[in-house]
């Protein structure tokens, strides 16, 4: 019952990706090319509100569908990690146009062979859980 | 309802794209969990047995099958959204894009016949996925992908949505290097991947 609430959660969010555009590969060009606002504006809009939603949550303690505080991970503070990670991420980003949520959401447009783009994501992650003791943190 | 339909069928404007991004991002919070998709790459890896080779995946997915859920229906929304709630035209893209696009061998969709504007169907396609520029592009590409978000701990919607809204400096960090790498990536290495025959 409880996955039944993500799964349809995870519906939203793909009709959402799909309508907002973001999950067009000429619409990340666009946007590392700065020849359009739109990217900046889903992100801009969503970063402001966010702001906004997640200060009014720890103001007033907002809570979950079971009554638990909403609780926030704080990320542990370093340069090297987010900075370098952030980077090839970023390259990656630029050459499918796809981040990971769109690249779920591509595999429901019927693109086939974003399939073989998730499994070199997969196969990237697992190489960097393999190298991460090698890696700057 | 079928003007309902019709009028979420419409390309969004990219404030109410952002407003739902935040809305996904709170029901989320309220279901117990949280906004960040990159992690269902780790988690695949630790069910395909990498915990026993690897401390990093050796923890409890089951705690993370909401997430898989999450993806799950994440595949699902897209097929809804272009089956049921499809544009009555190909993304718009700002002619200044399409033109340099154009120069390096990539065609725009203007119609629904050339495509709805999602994927560029010169790269997506299996017969180029056989090519150097294929390769490039769509295997080392997705290999980026999951091996950036996880040493950064996270991608677009982790970090860009979820740590920018919590007002977390690493993912302010993580953000500029999304921008260092997309920017060097469009500007200097795409011009000459596209050059490949």
């Amino acid at each position: 019952m409880k996955l039944i609430k993500f799964f349809l959660t995870g519906i939203l969010f793909g009709i959402v990706m799909t309508k907002s555009e973001a999950v067009s590969w000429f619409r990340i060009q666009e946007m590392f090319r700065f020849e359009s606002f739109h990217m900046y504006g889903i992100i801009g809009t969503a970063v402001v509100l966010g702001v906004i939603v997640i200060a009014l949550i720890k103001r007033f303690g907002g809570i979950t569908i079971y009554g638990d505080p909403i609780a926030f991970r704080p990320k542990a503070m370093s340069i090297s990690r987010y900075l370098f990670g952030g980077t090839i991420f970023g390259l990656g980003w630029a050459m499918t146009g796809a981040c990971p949520g769109p690249l779920f959401t591509l595999v429901g447009h019927g693109t086939s062979v974003i399939l073989v783009v998730i499994l070199s994501a997969i196969i990237g992650t697992y190489v960097y859980g393999a190298l991460r003791h090698q890696l700057p943190h | 309802m079928e003007s309902l339909i019709e009028f979420i069928s419409q390309p969004w404007h990219w404030s109410i794209s952002g407003v739902m991004i935040v809305v996904v991002m709170y029901l989320l919070l309220w279901l117990g969990g949280e906004f960040g998709v990159s992690s269902n790459l780790r988690t695949l890896c630790a069910i395909g047995g990498a915990g026993r080779r690897h401390e990093f995946f050796n923890f409890n997915w089951r705690n993370q099958l909401w997430n898989l859920a999450f993806v799950g229906g994440a595949i699902i929304g897209g097929y809804i959204a272009v089956t049921f709630l499809a544009s009555p035209e190909p993304v718009q893209i700002s002619a200044s894009t399409q033109s340099y696009l154009q120069s390096v061998g990539i065609a725009t969709p203007q119609t629904l016949e050339e495509g709805r504007g999602y994927v560029p169907t010169e790269i997506f396609n299996l017969e180029t996925l056989l090519t150097l520029k294929g390769v490039l592009m769509l295997v080392v590409g997705g290999f980026f992908v999951g091996f950036g978000t996880r040493w950064a701990g996270g991608c677009t919607s982790g970090h860009a949505i979820s740590g920018l809204s919590n007002l977390q400096l690493p993912s302010l960090i993580a953000v500029i290097g999304f921008f260092i790498g997309g920017l060097l990536m469009t500007h200097f290495i795409l011009p000459i991947i596209f050059s490949l025959l």
